[in-house]
């Protein structure tokens, strides 16, 4: 697991630090780390960071920086390993109105997995999800860890349009439809958080490497919920995750 | 004093661009900015901005404005056939609208992209700070999206050089647009995913651009480019130029619309100084690659730096050009006059 990281070249203004060749919590966990440290080294020259499933690409300015020198400051960071507190990963809750206008498909995923409706939104909002990284489009997050138990296909023929907000099941994955947008995926919920909003000073909700956590609202709450996030006096509830809530994996 | 453009005809394709939006790719936010950054910082120089200001950028043919006020502007790029009253308006040079002047681009004679620079920038908010147009997002730009018939667009009034005449950027600093290029490249990030035989296929081959070319990249025609073992990888970061090669084996170049992250090996990305040269590319024209370390392509990169600071210096010296056109019996000339101390 503590295999050393690969560097390679993406062009003469950005690197890939690559850490590992799979999907697995335990990379995503040291790319947080490393990423925590790049932020707070504030290296002169680096534009900025991409962290994705198994790799960080380093963006930076090739008049400030080299590419070996960076690489030399990357090895160093990686030797530090180990020696920076880290605060720990923080949980998002994301209230969710289950079924109903607002998750059309969520009787076929119940039906689909031979479980109720009840069973679907309690299996669907017991665990933490981690981000893994978001893209696709802005501030979409790419999840892990969600139950077999619920597991769907995507629609044969996709809508062509899907509310922002919408919460989706396709195969073993779940997901948070950041802006209006077509799309495949079972939408079993929505919540009324905006994942993404130019206007607001921290534009997208989430952070890779973080963890999301689904909780069932009423409309009434949802209702609430939307007319305090229109006027931005709405602050999503966030907390640390507790040592070993990431074990299930 | 600021004076405004009212968009007669949008043509083909027209946005405000900037030098990009950075600082949000972590977030999945593509990075967007002119496409040719080279002739967007040179028509900013020429009107007295600062280099990163936005523009127009202005796709093909078509595209027509107005002006209400009086103010300077530049076009650079490619040449797209502007008119200004019905007359050539000469490229990579600065010119003084009048009230109720109009600029026409009438054809596509060399490149595809060409670049309005306004004295004073344009006035749009930044959006996550940039004014970039990101259309897919509906952000930056002029709300968010393509000009349209009837869009009036402001001067911006702040931080840029006023001067007497017209500047034009002399030869030594033009690039050569051409529809057949050969454009640099370093290896990566996964060129191991190829065998030897299949990168050198790629790297002694030409590929001509198809009508799958857009902002966010171009399509390549031409021999297919075999993986060693499946073209999928989990997704890792794009950066500028990267060169994709999905399992059919036809390379994709990434440009500035792409998305951020993907999963397709990427055996190649090209230069940062090479990139406006695919920027006015056209569907049916023509790349080749060859190959060069990052150490010469930072050089290259640094060399650019410095070309586009002797073009700061000098359009801001006092040694400018100052072009006059004069008429003698009804025949009309253009003249060039340079300051010598």
């Amino acid at each position: 697991m503590c295999q050393n990281a690969r560097y390679f070249p993406a062009g003469d203004s950005a690197l890939i630090m690559e850490l590992g060749n799979e999907i697995s919590p335990a990379i995503n966990s040291r790319i947080r780390e490393i990423a925590y440290m790049l932020e707070n080294e504030n290296i002169k020259g680096i534009v900025e960071t991409v962290p994705t499933y198994r790799s960080i690409m380093v963006v930076y300015d090739p008049m400030l920086l080299d590419y070996s020198s960076l690489i030399e400051r990357l090895k160093y960071l990686e030797s530090q390993r180990g020696k920076t507190d880290i605060p720990p990963a923080m949980v998002t809750e994301i209230p969710t109105v289950y079924g109903g206008e607002y998750g059309p498909d969520i009787e076929f995923v119940a039906s689909h997995n031979g479980v109720t409706v009840e069973d679907v939104v309690q299996i669907h909002c017991s665990t933490n999800y981690l981000i893994y990284m978001l893209g696709f489009t802005p501030g979409f997050p790419y999840l892990g860890g969600m139950s077999e138990r619920i597991a769907a296909p995507r629609l044969e023929v996709p809508r062509e349009r899907i509310t922002a907000g919408s919460v989706g099941i396709a195969g073993k994955q779940t997901g948070i439809y950041p802006i209006n947008s077509p799309g495949g995926w079972r939408i079993i919920g929505r919540t009324p958080l905006k994942l993404f909003d130019p206007g607001r000073k921290e534009p997208v909700l989430l952070k890779a490497g973080n963890y999301i956590r689904f909780v069932p609202v009423e409309v009434e709450e949802f209702k609430r919920i939307e007319a305090e996030v229109e006027e931005s006096r709405y602050c999503a509830r966030t907390y640390p995750l507790e040592e070993g809530e990431d074990d299930d994996f | 004093m600021t004076f405004k453009m009212v968009v007669e005809n949008p043509g083909f394709l027209t946005t405000v661009q900037d030098l990009g939006r950075y600082g949000y790719q972590q977030f999945g936010m593509p990075v967007a900015g002119a496409m040719d950054d080279y002739a967007l910082q040179a028509a900013n120089l020429l009107v007295g901005n600062p280099r990163g200001e936005a523009g127009l950028e202005i796709t093909y043919s078509g595209f027509s404005t107005r002006f209400e006020g009086r103010g300077r502007v530049a076009v650079t790029g490619a040449d797209l056939g502007a008119k200004l009253n019905g007359r050539p308006l000469e490229p990579w040079q600065s010119v003084v609208v009048e009230d109720g002047d109009m600029i026409v681009f009438t054809a596509v004679k060399k490149g595809c992209r060409a670049y309005m620079a306004l004295e004073g920038g344009v006035s749009v908010p930044e959006v996550m700070g940039s004014k970039s147009t990101y259309i897919k997002a509906e952000i930056g730009g002029y709300n968010g999206r393509k000009l349209v018939k009837g869009d009036v667009l402001e001067s911006g009034d702040k931080g840029h050089i006023n001067f007497e005449g017209s500047i034009r950027v002399p030869d030594e600093f033009l690039p050569q647009y051409s529809g057949d290029v050969n454009v640099r490249l370093v290896m990566g990030p996964q060129d191991d995913c190829f065998p030897p035989e299949e990168i050198e296929k790629f790297l002694n081959s030409k590929y001509a651009v198809t009508n799958q070319c857009d902002r966010m990249g171009y399509r390549l025609e031409g021999p297919a480019i075999k993986h060693s073992s499946g073209p999928d990888i989990i997704s890792d970061g794009i950066a500028l130029g990267a060169i994709q090669v999905p399992g059919h084996g036809r390379p994709i170049i990434m440009m500035r619309d792409r998305q951020t992250t993907g999963g397709y090996t990427k055996i190649a990305n090209v230069i940062s100084v090479d990139i406006p040269l695919l920027a006015q590319l056209k569907p049916g024209d023509r790349v080749s690659f060859t190959r060069v370390s990052v150490e010469e392509a930072q050089a290259l990169f640094r060399e650019r730096e410095e070309l586009l600071k002797r073009l700061e210096d000098y359009l801001r010296s006092k040694d400018k050009f100052f072009n006059y056109c004069v008429k003698i019996r009804d025949r009309e000339f253009r003249i060039s006059v340079q300051r010598l101390l």
